[in-house]
């Protein structure tokens, strides 16, 4: 699959929504922000439902610039701050698992899944543990890895995922790098500007569609500055550590 | 009028299901109706109602409560045709895996809650493997991962059906499942329709109110395991 289109509806007040399409190619990313209440989990059930003019929203949504097939399943992925591992196993058989139902080679991913998982987080997840005893970090690590590694799922939607130690910036570029069509609800500034492309939602309806400049770019590298000094004072003072005014780049 | 008979475990999302997509179906002039067989006691008639839908609820008290499903079906839909109802969703306790309260023509939707578990699929039996639509439920909770390795052995139980993943709080995969009622069959009536697997027996002395234990006490259909070799 090569596209998402998003057509534009109505907001909830009944106006047609201002932006009247968003296409997202395969290996693409879009933030979607707003505050509270502004549409955004809406925008997302709109896609995970393929919506055809027949949501609240009256949005349609098309891949490869055509209405999908009713009952097309299997298209969209969804990771959340809710989403937990139920089963109770070692990482290791875990992963083989997911690859042999989807018929892939299960040793080759386990040892690709793991590598991924630990580049986004700095506790080393190992094929021995226990997915019961990961740290939420871990387990979202886990989680992105295999979305990108081994689901099929060409569209990946991704809901308030944040603050959870993770490298954010190479989990966006693990998905998009492997051609998943990527989409971001967010509160969080640094993951915002890490999209090259913005939706800004109110009142239920797609308000803007914004493109980062040049400016918010730099803007970008001094917060993800801040977000790491953030990240390093808290490992600091988690493993016992006192902070220092010199500590401060 | 369309009937849909709807069944899975307590708990598993049945009427917050049909609840949402009867929403959709009120939002677009319909009058969709509902029944619940249930054993002891239900609110969920009342839930059904509080959206305004006609609703009744039946206790099977001390009877098999797939006996007592089946038993009254006919009346069912009939009662859903008093309603004027364009669409009745009979939702059934579905309690021992044993049979299928699903019937040839109607369509048939089992809903499966993904926290129950990646063996919960072999463990169902013809309720799963017998469904028209599977939900899956709860699918917010668990991992893409997870949810993919359900889907798959849903799918080896029963390759004919839909899978569809629905959100019992938000009504996310509401809009999936009306689609797919709609391209299904609405059936003139219950008149030759039969059921797509048998119920399970009894007729013991358990099934009348026996309450002591010990093979004296037994009669009628008993079955032992060969003790003899264990």
């Amino acid at each position: 699959m090569n596209t998402l289109d998003i057509l534009g509806g109505k907001n909830r007040g009944g106006s047609p929504e201002p932006v009247e399409r968003v296409r997202v190619r395969s290996g693409e990313s879009l933030a979607v922000v707003g505050p509270t209440g502004s549409g955004k989990s809406e925008l997302l059930a709109d896609i995970a439902q393929l919506a055809q003019g027949d949501t609240p929203s009256k949005r349609h949504v098309l891949l490869d610039g055509r209405p999908p097939l009713i009952g097309a399943s299997g298209l969209v992925g969804t990771l959340s701050q809710r989403t937990n591992f139920v089963m109770d196993a070692d990482v290791g058989s875990f992963i083989r698992m997911h690859a042999a139902v989807l018929g892939k080679d299960g040793s080759g991913c386990v040892e690709r899944v793991l590598a991924l998982a630990n580049e986004l987080c700095g506790e080393p997840v190992d094929a021995v543990d226990r997915l019961q005893g990961l740290s939420g970090g871990q387990a979202r690590s886990l989680m992105i890895a295999d979305i990108a590694l081994i689901s099929d799922a060409p569209v990946v939607l991704i809901d308030e995922v944040e603050n959870a130690g993770i490298d954010k910036h190479r989990a966006l570029e693990a998905l998009t790098g492997r051609g998943k069509i990527v989409l971001t609800a967010t509160h969080d500034p640094v993951l915002m500007l890490m999209n090259d492309r913005r939706v800004v939602m109110r009142g239920g309806g797609m308000q803007a569609l914004i493109e980062r400049d040049g400016e918010e770019r730099v803007r970008l590298e001094d917060l993800a500055a801040c977000d790491a000094e953030l990240l390093t004072a808290r490992d600091t003072l988690r493993g016992g550590g006192r902070l220092r005014r010199e500590a401060r780049a | 009028m369309q009937t849909v008979i709807i069944a899975g475990p307590p708990s598993a999302g049945k009427t917050s299901a049909i609840l949402h997509v009867a929403r959709l179906m009120q939002g677009e002039g319909l009058r969709p109706a509902a029944i619940k067989f249930d054993t002891r006691g239900s609110a969920d008639p009342e839930r059904y109602a509080r959206i305004g839908m006609p609703a009744l609820g039946g206790l099977s008290g001390y009877l098999c409560p797939d006996h007592y499903f089946i038993s009254n079906l006919e009346e069912a839909v009939h009662w859903g045709r008093a309603q004027r109802a364009e669409a009745l969703f009979v939702e059934t306790a579905g309690l021992c895996l044993r049979c299928a309260p699903h019937v040839e023509g109607v369509p048939a939707v089992t809903v499966v809650d993904c926290l129950g578990g990646l063996d919960a699929p072999v463990k169902m039996g013809p309720m799963l493997s017998l469904a028209d639509v599977v939900l899956l439920t709860k699918g917010d909770l668990v991992s893409q991962a997870e949810r993919e390795v359900l889907a798959h052995r849903i799918m080896e139980e029963n390759p004919g059906a839909e899978i569809l993943p629905m959100n019992g709080l938000t009504g996310t995969g509401a809009l999936a499942l009306l689609r797919c009622l709609r391209g299904m069959s609405v059936n003139p009536g219950l008149a030759d329709a039969r059921l797509r697997h048998d119920m399970p027996a009894a007729i013991c002395s358990y099934c009348t109110g026996e309450r002591r234990i010990g093979r004296r006490f037994q009669s009628g259909n008993v079955e032992k395991l060969c003790w003899t070799e264990a």
